[in-house]
């Protein structure tokens, strides 16, 4: 039987880790799928247990001049209800849209990075938000930007040492809006066939200063489009999803699966790019 | 450091009362709440997040208690459905539930019950994107969600409906709540995992994970011996009896445990039995099995190959049945006729998807034992009664089957899982012995609905009376028989929809392939035909230039009209009444949806019609039914009812028939329910036939007792009976007499008087060209859908069904409304999401059925043509309810874009494709 530890303090957390081999949980709601999963074709073996859950400090929403900040073990359910600035707000729109209410109430967003799987919703908007990761292990910590955070197919930074303590995003112009849009085959408790986290900075004549947008499950890691980016600066954010072509999108590499075909998704992250940037030009003319 | 590894004491708030358990602490909270502290309350659906099952709340936020580490809940507060929830919340959602008929197999209704409690807590006044929002994390298969999320509602504005009770002789036609819907609310009920013996050891299957291969074992005697706390390794050896089961006598092809050979993935090869502990921690890989893999066979096109393998050694080619109907000249028709239509359609695996995976425990009783008891969830109570006495090698009475609550079923628990495995454990063990199929087990050994390939072509004259139809279909059976020879069967009756066809020719196969056995699935292949049928209707329309609501008015059945197989409908056939209660809402809908696309341009709404027609009862075959009602010297009142209630209704309506032909209000009864050594056998609970074929025999039961009380009271057929205790007064107008039970002679069991009823629906065989009488009766329907299609990302929103239904006579209309809601929910699954691929949607995070936020409004007009063989005019609805629900999705999703679809489930990427290579065609 596995080894179940639960310390409440890091320090200790990090000797733990930095011994033996072990399982970080969190929320656990990645965690228990993968052992059921592994168990449902006779495979009944579990790795040792960290549980991080009672480490208070890494708990809580907070913010400094420059980031928000995000401890390992804020829920989904915590991020949907705090009130944020509108340049997380499709963070919390991916909040509302991962699982179910039971799920949102567990899951962890640091966790969500961790498992690192390709149809991850919090992945696109913590890149299009340039966020970064800190890692903390018994040597010190670390700060990863999210680009170099998820490595591959379910591969992170995060050394077997070290643990996710907190998830920290810089703040932006309080003009900056975000959207998240997400595509799956039902209402609720729906992995995504295709996402797209989208945000943008404007300037009072509705001409874009910082554009970011980010796809997921289109590639084996989220991807942001750079050329798209830079070809919408300076541009006026209404019509900006026109202005969006196959060519922006030649870098991800989609597979075919149950959920989608490789041509589907590719084609459905054009339109919900397009959507996304026509979202976002709704929300700026509202606030005209 | 805290180095845990065994148990730990955990101390939390369950319920309002502290509680200290020692538990361990990666077990998950559900585990611990239902194996340690007994509250069973919590059910367990799939261990995985995705059904929601196990919802409860901790720190009064709704979770998965499947997903959170036990020691998680330590200073938590934590509530169950045993709990009143805050302020009482879930006692009043209770209440709601029951009056709604929002719990049917309730199996989901803890989950429910705690997922509205959390929302209702904090949010008082809720919307209905609100409510869905909150119940989305909670999967329902058997509901449609209407019912459940109206009695949310209705909690939230503080109006309490309350369910009438029926005063004798009223019983037929009232809404009372269902008989056993309370333990359902309070999360008392016993489904099969809910109980065993303190004593049981566990058992846990090995099986294949290949489709086609040879084994061998190595030495399990070193394995036993190895592993402590392990028990028994069962292989194909240790079976007593005949190692194999299967619905027909003369079809029993699926071994218990495979011999040496398997054919599907997901075939049990071995069963481990010991302490829970032993055999979860026990992995396949360490059980000595070499495999030696085979090439398998995927396709029916792969199995009908001339080289391929025979799977069977008594199915030549690999097929194990064909169905047929011929009349008139088919292919000389459709030459002859103003239009035709053709095409190819097909469906895939579909997945039961009842949320209650198989479970259940056996009990060896007597010496010897001279007994085995299976306590198990089932539909079919004496079907399985018969498969494990042959696994065993028993004779029928040695062996009993007490069927738990069945948490879901729609033809999945029709044959038997887990029961002769059960058997053969406790018979080798001499102990008792229990099994819980995880999710992915139940997905990958049990059956599906049969994928189909169907070309049919169909012909009308120039005003659209349909003049010739053929269809030629394959069903996929997966690896053993099953049902598959009454897929068959049933398909070539109905596969031209309920239509006057003077011409038809019908060819069915059920074929042997490598995966996994496909059954029975509400509707026995009819909503595979239904998809080609209706889309073929919709075709001709097109071509000849006639409203879609139109040609089918004009084909519908009616009374006096022959079918294809040449009976004719004698009465109840309100097909044409249920088209016409739908006309007014075709042509709002037509001008509905044409206004909005008059507008929208990427967004496109559609309107789509389909009908439906389903014999009830088996097909030309016996299917009898036998129901007992007993009074005894105390006066207890005891319908024996051999039906199982998996959730439809039938002890409730069965209850209300058997009241009112006795003459006693249904409140005076006890139940009980489908215990082969207490009750008579009514047969399974399939192919809509509790409601009419064990109907009647209720009926008659009633009746028979009514006579024998009047005779004794020498009262008139008017007389009004009433009983209170162990007095029985007969009123019969101005006389009254009043019998003391306790002095009339009682037989060994104190039972003074009974009544008995058997009844089996007329039906003749069919000739060698499908002609003659296969049902008594048949269930017809219409339904209307109305879609919004983004033609851009293909995904298609159902916005709103209306369906209209002919139910001879809706005994409990609430019950009614019930089936028809559900039966849409999963032909909306059918049409949209579902989709089984062994191997890769083997759990409900991969296979997807609709979610509470899926299921549009449901308007529903109840047409009641009465059957005049069926009791009190009633007919059966739970296959009815689905069959037209998936054609009239696809018609819609046609009238919206213009793609004609041919194939299910229609997910995104596939609309997509087929809106794609319509743009391209066009430029
Ligand atoms: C039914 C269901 C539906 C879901 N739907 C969605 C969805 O729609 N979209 C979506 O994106 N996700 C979905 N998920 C997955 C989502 O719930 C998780 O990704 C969640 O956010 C993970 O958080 P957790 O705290 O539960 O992680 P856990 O399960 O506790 O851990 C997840 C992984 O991260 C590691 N880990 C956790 N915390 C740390 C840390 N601080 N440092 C290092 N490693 C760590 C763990 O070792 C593990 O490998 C769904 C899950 C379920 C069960
Ligand atoms: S059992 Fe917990 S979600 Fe299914
Ligand atoms: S009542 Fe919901 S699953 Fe049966």
């Amino acid at each position: 039987m596995a080894s179940y530890f639960r310390p409440a303090s890091l320090e200790e957390a990090l000797v733990i880790r930095a011994d033996a081999d072990v399982m970080p949980i969190a929320g656990g709601t990645d965690v228990y799928p993968a052992k059921v999963s592994r168990a449902g074709w006779g495979d009944m073996s579990h790795k040792d247990v960290l549980d991080i859950s009672a480490i208070t400090s890494l708990r809580g929403l907070s913010q400094s001049d420059t980031h928000w900040r995000l401890g390992a073990l804020v829920t989904w359910s915590e991020v949907a209800r705090a009130s944020l600035p509108a340049s997380l707000r499709g963070l919390q729109q991916a909040a509302r849209e991962v699982g179910g209410v039971q799920i949102q109430n567990r899951g962890t967003v640091a966790g969500n990075i961790c498992t690192a799987s390709p149809a991850g919703d919090g992945a696109p908007n913590l890149l299009a938000l340039d966020a970064e990761i800190e890692l903390a292990s018994r040597t010190g910590t670390r700060r990863v930007a999210m680009r170099d955070f998820i490595t591959g197919y379910r591969q992170t930074a995060c050394r077997p040492d070290e643990l996710v303590t907190a998830i920290l995003i810089p703040k932006l112009p309080e003009q900056a809006e975000a959207i998240f849009l997400k595509l799956g085959a039902r209402r609720y408790l729906v992995i995504s066939i295709a996402m797209v986290s989208a945000l943008a900075v404007c300037d009072g004549a509705g001409r874009i200063l910082d554009v970011r947008l980010a796809v997921g499950a289109c590639s084996a890691t989220p991807q942001r489009l750079a050329s798209l980016e830079q070809a919408l600066i300076g541009e006026p954010i209404a019509g900006a999803g026109a202005k969006v072509g196959k060519q922006h999108l030649a870098h991800l590499s989609p597979i075919d699966d149950v959920r989608g075909s490789a041509a589907y998704r590719l084609d459905a992250a054009l339109t919900l790019v397009r959507d996304a940037l026509d979202g976002l030009a709704g929300s700026a003319r509202r606030a005209a | 450091m805290q180095q845990r590894v065994d148990t730990e004491r955990i101390v939390l708030t369950l319920n309002g009362h502290e509680q200290t358990i020692d538990a361990e602490p990666f077990a998950s909270l559900a585990d611990t709440l239902r194996e340690k502290l007994g509250l069973t309350g919590t059910k367990i659906g799939c261990e995985a997040g995705d059904c929601g099952a196990c919802t409860v709340l901790l720190d009064g936020r709704q979770v998965c208690a499947c997903l959170v580490p036990t020691c998680q809940a330590d200073g938590c507060d934590v509530t169950t459905v045993e709990g009143a929830g805050p302020h009482g919340l879930t006692d009043k959602l209770r209440n709601a539930f029951l009056a709604h008929g929002a719990a049917q197999c309730g199996i989901c209704t803890p989950g429910m019950l705690m997922a509205a409690t959390d929302l209702l807590a904090t949010q008082p006044a809720p919307s209905r994107a609100d409510i869905e929002d909150a119940l989305g994390g909670v999967l329902c298969r058997c509901t449609g969600y209407t019912k459940i999320i109206e009695a949310v509602a209705d909690v939230a504005a503080n109006r309490a409906l309350k369910a009438p009770t029926a005063e004798a002789g009223h019983a037929v036609g009232s809404r009372i709540a269902r008989v056993d819907g309370f333990p359902k609310v309070a999360g008392t009920d016993r489904f099969g995992a809910d109980e065993a013996p303190a004593d049981a050891l566990w058992m846990r299957v090995i099986r294949s994970p290949h489709a086609r291969a040879q084994f061998t074992f190595g030495d399990l005697d070193a394995l036993k011996a190895r592993v402590p706390g392990l028990v028994a390794v069962l292989t194909a050896k240790d079976v007593p009896g005949e190692n194999s089961f299967g619905v027909f006598p003369h079809l029993k092809d699926q071994p218990v445990l495979a011999e040496g050979h398997v054919r599907f993935r997901g075939e049990a090869v071995a069963a481990l039995i010991g302490t829970r502990e032993a055999i979860e921690t026990l992995s396949d890989r360490d059980v000595p099995i070499t495999w030696e893999r085979l090439p398998a066979l995927e396709t029916t096109e792969a199995a009908v190959d001339q080289h391929a393998p025979q799977l069977h050694d008594f199915a030549k080619g690999n097929i194990l049945a064909r169905g047929h109907l011929r009349t008139g000249d088919a292919p000389n028709a459709h030459a002859q006729s103003a239009a035709t239509a053709e095409g190819n359609f097909e469906t895939a695996f579909v997945e039961h998807a009842y949320i209650e995976p198989e479970a259940g425990y056996a009990l060896p009783v007597g010496d010897g034992p001279e007994r085995i008891e299976v306590v198990a969830c089932t539909q079919a109570p004496y079907m399985d009664l018969e498969d494990t006495a042959r696994a065993l090698g028993f004779p029928p009475s040695r062996v009993r089957i007490r069927p738990t609550a069945c948490g879901g079923g729609f033809g999945g628990k029709l044959d038997v899982s887990v029961q002769p495995l059960l058997a053969v454990a406790a018979w080798v063990t001499k102990r008792p012995v229990r099994i819980i199929y995880s999710r992915t087990e139940s997905m990958a050994s049990t059956t599906k609905r049969h994928p189909a390939k169907i070309w049919a072509k169909s012909s009308a004259d120039a005003q659209g009376r349909l003049t010739s139809f053929e269809m030629i279909g394959d069903f996929n059976t997966g690896a053993y028989s099953s049902w598959g020879p009454t897929v068959a069967n049933r398909v070539p009756v109905h596969g031209m929809g309920p239509y006057k066809v003077p011409n038809a020719w019908l060819r069915t196969r059920a074929i042997f392939t490598n995966t996994t056995p496909a059954g029975a699935f509400r509707g026995f292949g009819i909503p595979q035909a239904a998809i080609a049928n209706e889309t073929l209707m919709d075709d001709l329309a097109e071509k000849l230039g006639i409203d879609r609501w139109q040609i089918r008015r004009a084909n519908a059945l009616d009374h006096g009209d022959r079918t294809a197989s040449g009976q004719v409908i004698k009465h109840s056939a309100g097909l044409p009444m249920c088209l016409d209660a739908l006309k007014p809402d075709w042509d709002e809908g037509l001008a509905r949806v044409a206004a909005f696309n008059a507008t929208s341009q990427r967004v496109k709404r559609g309107l789509g019609i389909a009908c439906m027609w389903y014999g009830c009862g088996n097909t030309s075959l016996s299917n009898p039914s036998t129901m007992r009602i007993t009074l005894a010297q105390d006066g207890t009142l005891t319908f024996l009812n051999g039906a199982v209630d998996i959730g439809q209704g039938s002890s409730t309506v069965l209850l209300q028939i058997a009241a009112d032909a006795l003459g006693l209000p249904p409140q005076a009864f006890r139940m009980i329910v489908g215990d082969t050594d207490l009750t008579a056998d009514a047969g399974k609970t399939s192919a809509s036939r509790q409601t009419f074929v064990s109907g009647n025999a209720s009926r008659l039961a009633g009746e028979d007792l009514r006579r024998k009380i009047l005779a004794l009271a020498n009262a008139g057929p008017e007389a009004r009976l009433s009983l209170e205790s162990n007095r029985l007064t007969i009123i019969d107008g101005e006389a009254s007499r009043t019998i003391d039970l306790a002095t009339l002679a009682a037989d060994a069991n104190g039972i003074v008087l009974d009544g008995n009823g058997t009844w089996d629906p007329p039906t003749t065989t069919l000739d060698e060209n499908g002609q003659g009488v296969p049902y008594a009766t048949y269930g017809f329907a219409a339904q209307i859908a109305e879609v919004e299609v983004d033609t851009q990302l293909g995904t298609t929103r159902v916005v709103g069904i209306v369906a209209a239904h002919d139910v001879g006579r809706a005994v409990n209309p609430t019950l009614v409304e019930g089936q028809i809601h559900g039966g849409i929910a999963q032909g909306l699954g059918l049409a949209l999401m579902e989709e089984f691929i062994p191997g890769r949607t083997e759990n409900l995070h991969d296979y997807l059925i609709p979610t509470a936020g899926d299921i549009p409004p449901i308007k529903i007009h109840l047409v009641e043509d009465p059957e005049l063989d069926g009791p009190y005019g009633a007919k059966g609805v739970g296959e009815p309810a689905l069959i037209a629900t998936a054609p009239a999705i696809l018609a819609a999703i046609r009238h919206a874009t213009g793609v004609r679809v041919d194939r299910v489930p229609v997910l995104p990427h596939r609309l997509w494709a087929a809106l794609k290579a319509g743009e391209e065609a066009e430029a």
